[in-house]
């Protein structure tokens, strides 16, 4: 080679290497994702019993600020989660490490760029975090606006700089992500192996380039909405502000028709990964590989017009209401394919239960549960009844959190072994899989039982009624946070106490994407030589 | 409001006279109401409700239906084509047939479902024509609400703080408070549910609700009359619901407003349009012919 391989701090900080700049992705989403998890924790515990009292003890505040707290938390929980947790692991990192090994590129179409989409996201993320300790608003400190930031509570309702901050922090955030996106689609459409057409391309780049269209098309317009949303706070604009002929629902037609793509783009890329999972450890090919890679286009293609079913009860006329619940439940179409494609993909073959096989099976399961409840969602006329209430919460979390998060440990857990070198220790991880699925359910599915029964979201006391539930549920999330315990333990053995080696291929002959055809780890630089796909 | 509180008082005098007729006053019960373990969606007091009810009971069966099918056959290929008993794996990897079937049959059952979902949505959307209408303001963080059909009655309903259930002098306070402002007994139900003064409203009579906000995004929610919609400052929005049946039903704002979002509860005391009526007397309100005859709406 004509250039030496950098090491120590450079190798990092100036890595234009796909994999470094993968990983790193993988361990800032880690800890976003313990952050954002803890968060939860002090939701779930402030929510165990009735009364506003473990929030005030823990941060030593009055009731006063500790209710405003727990909007804070809410928020913070929500866009970790969302822009420094899933899609940081998803795409920044599992899409960055394995996207230019499967299709058979010796690394990303812009390297240099690849680096500053991973070098924004610290200080994006350290902006948010900033955020909640200057005043939002007045005599409190953080945005507690939720993460979908709705004016006017995000204008006039925060007059402190605390949302100036957030702001920022998803501007950043946003530029990351949309040069992310950008590299991927050039990757993808420019670099692929002599012999790769796009009908032969793997399931997770397919889902990637996906991801990468929704990330291009729908970021600019939430990066157009904040900041229409920063002028009205700071500079005397009123887009939203009907004194000054602007509208509120605005801000929700412009946030929304960037969220819900933004949904999708937290899990296609699952889609993808749950894919290569189920196809290797049933020893078969993925059935119907054109109709799984056409449903997601076209989840994310109908993704885009969706957008309104989020804001049912804003007074939108019953026409616009129609449209857009025929639109919604249109999706369920293409997912109801993929779901069983999946099975499809099982049926006749011979499966092996790994614990990424668990997960994913897992997040086919759940996935479908908490599809179902979106289909009831949809329909604008029984969403009267649920909209804004806990059933809401636990619809997206079945698909999130049991979805999307599912995904990402089923991803780590089966290619931990070609990233590290190190394969993760069986038995442990299994128990690991057990407890984490045992916990998030009990978490969650709860939660549709307080929906039903008429409990809002976001909310940090509840009738005394709602208790029992409730309380249910934060235990569940005790379970949850063994299961993170023991994630955090297993990681580590795997990767710091000596581990048997991990093969270049460890699952055998059902894993056949060209990541395994490379060493684990794989060598600094590969494919020196394409690879020629027959 | 201070005005109607005050007023209030000065007839607290004459609850004790209304007292001698408690017997056609008899104190409200609490309409339907969240429970302990509760499972399912809050009893209907409306038509409204009612239907929405019925069809979340009917897509809870069909959800039901696709989720245990697709349970059931997950169960049975992980254990028919485990690496045991399946050792050498299939080589198939397309059907049409199967992928035809399974595209649409989906899609058969969103239309069967969106058959009956989009006429009750349209339904639900038509504002026939009612017999009154109330005027509700969502604030940071209380409900104002006003009478225009009845002269220029105007109230602010608060949530009853916790430490009001706690004392047991402050919640008898508090209850001969509501008493004295509704004019028959009352007491309170829930602790965050209940308000200091109610709204009330007659049974059985269509009644508009008109919905704006002061500050920031509110919405005015009370599960029993299958009513959700969000109050918007600059905006006037408008639904509209029929009570058929008396009692108190609670409801909890439901769209972020702040820090005191949990703290803003809405109570509606559904009433005979008898007992409507002396109340608006007593609050100095005016009853108009249409607004007070019975017989009058569709």
């Amino acid at each position: 080679m004509a250039h030496e391989n950098p090491t120590g701090w450079k190798r990092w900080l100036f890595s234009t290497n796909h994999k470094d700049i993968g990983v790193m992705y993988l361990w800032f989403a880690f800890i976003a994702g313990m952050i954002g998890f803890g968060m939860s924790g002090l939701i779930r515990m402030e929510l165990m019993n009735p009364g506003v009292d473990v929030i005030p003890s823990v941060f030593g505040m009055t009731e006063d600020q500790a209710r405003h707290m727990f909007n804070v938390l809410t928020t913070g929980h929500g866009l970790i989660m969302v822009f420094f947790m899933v899609m940081p692991a998803l795409i920044g990192g599992f899409g960055n490490y394995f996207v230019p090994l499967m299709i058979g590129a010796p690394d990303m179409a812009f390297p240099r760029m690849n680096n500053i989409s991973f070098w924004l996201m610290p200080p994006a993320f350290i902006l948010l975090l900033l955020s909640t300790f200057v005043e939002g608003p007045s005599g409190m400190n953080g945005f507690g606006g939720g993460w979908t930031a709705y004016a006017p509570l995000s204008t006039s309702g925060h007059p402190g700089p605390s949302m100036d901050l957030a702001i920022f922090s998803l501007h950043v955030a946003g530029a990351s992500s949309i040069m992310g996106a950008i590299n991927y689609i050039t990757t993808i459409f420019n670099m692929r192996a002599p012999g790769m057409t796009m009908h032969k391309m793997p399931l997770f780049s397919w889902s990637i380039l996906i991801t990468a269209f929704l990330l291009v098309l729908s970021l600019p317009v939430l990066a157009g909405a904040i900041t229409m949303l920063l002028t009205d706070r700071n500079f005397g604009t009123t887009f939203f502000d009907p004194a000054g002929g602007g509208d509120p629902i605005l801000f929700q037609h412009l946030f929304w028709f960037f969220g819900h793509p933004e949904v999708y783009i937290m899990i296609l890329p699952a889609f993808g990964i749950v894919s290569h999972i189920v196809s290797t450890f049933s020893k078969k090919p993925i059935f119907g590989y054109l109709g799984m890679a056409y449903a997601m286009a076209a989840i994310g293609f109908i993704g885009f017009v969706v957008w309104a079913h989020h804001m049912y009860t804003v007074g939108l006329d019953v026409d616009t209401k129609a449209y857009f619940v025929a639109a919604t439940m249109v999706i369920a179409v293409p997912t109801g394919v993929k779901i069983f494609s999946w099975i499809a993909t099982m049926w006749g073959g011979s499966i092996r239960y790994t614990v990424p096989m668990l997960y994913a099976i897992a997040f086919i399961l759940l996935f479908t549960l908490g599809g179902v409840t979106g289909v009831v969602l949809s329909n604008a006329g029984a969403d009267v009844a649920l909209h804004d209430t806990y059933y809401v919460v636990a619809h997206f979390h079945y698909v999130l959190s049991l979805g999307a998060v599912f995904a990402i440990f089923a991803g780590l857990y089966y290619w931990v072994g070609k990233m590290s070198g190190k394969q993760y220790p069986e038995r442990l991880a299994q128990l690991q899989f057990w407890i984490t699925f045992i916990g998030v359910n009990m978490i969650f599915f709860p939660q549709h039982f307080l929906g039903l029964q008429g409990m809002p979201r976001r909310y940090v006391d509840y009738p005394d009624a709602m208790a029992y539930w409730n309380q249910i549920s934060s235990y569940g999330y005790l379970v949850t946070l063994g299961g993170v315990v023991l994630f955090i333990l297993v990681m580590a053995m795997t990767l710091f106490k000596r581990q048997k080696d991990c093969a270049d291929n460890p699952w055998g002959e059902g894993a056949t994407t060209l990541e395994w055809s490379l060493s684990s780890p794989p060598p600094f630089h590969q494919f020196n030589e394409l690879p020629q796909i027959k | 409001m201070n005005v109607k509180r005050l007023t209030a008082r000065i007839l607290a005098s004459a609850v004790a006279l209304f007292a001698s007729t408690a017997s056609v006053l008899a104190q409200t019960a609490p309409g339907s109401m969240p429970e302990p373990g509760g499972l399912w969606l809050l009893p209907a007091a409306s038509e409204q409700a009612q239907r929405i009810n019925d069809f979340n009971f009917d897509l809870l069966i069909i959800i039901t239906i696709i989720t245990v099918f697709v349970f059931v056959l997950m169960f049975y290929v992980m254990w028919r084509f485990r690496e045991k008993a399946n050792p050498v794996p299939s080589k198939v990897t397309h059907n049409f047939a199967l992928e035809v079937v399974w595209t649409l049959t989906p899609v058969f059952i969103l239309i069967g479902i969106g058959w009956v979902s989009l006429p009750l949505l349209y339904w639900q959307d038509q504002v026939p024509e009612t017999d009154m209408a109330i005027h509700v303001t969502g604030n940071q963080w209380n409900w104002t609400y006003s009478y225009p059909d009845h002269g220029d009655i105007e109230l602010t309903a608060n949530v009853i703080p916790d430490a009001t259930f706690v004392n047991a002098s402050d919640r008898a306070a508090a209850e001969a408070e509501l008493s004295s402002f509704l004019g028959w007994p009352a007491q309170l139900n829930a602790r965050l549910l209940d308000t200091d003064y109610r709204v009330v409203l007659p049974v059985d009579t269509k009644i508009k609700v008109q919905l704006t906000a002061s500050d920031v995004l509110h919405a005015w929610t009370v599960p029993a009359f299958g009513v959700k919609l969000d109050a918007v400052p600059g905006r006037l929005n408008e639904t509209w619901f029929e009570a058929n049946q008396t009692g108190v039903f609670y409801g909890q704002c439901s769209e972020l407003c702040g820090k005191d979002h949990a703290f803003m509860p809405i109570a509606v005391e559904v009433v005979s349009k008898e007992q409507f009526a002396r109340w608006v007397e007593l609050q100095g309100g005016t009853i108009t012919a249409e607004a007070d005859a019975p017989t009058l709406g569709r």
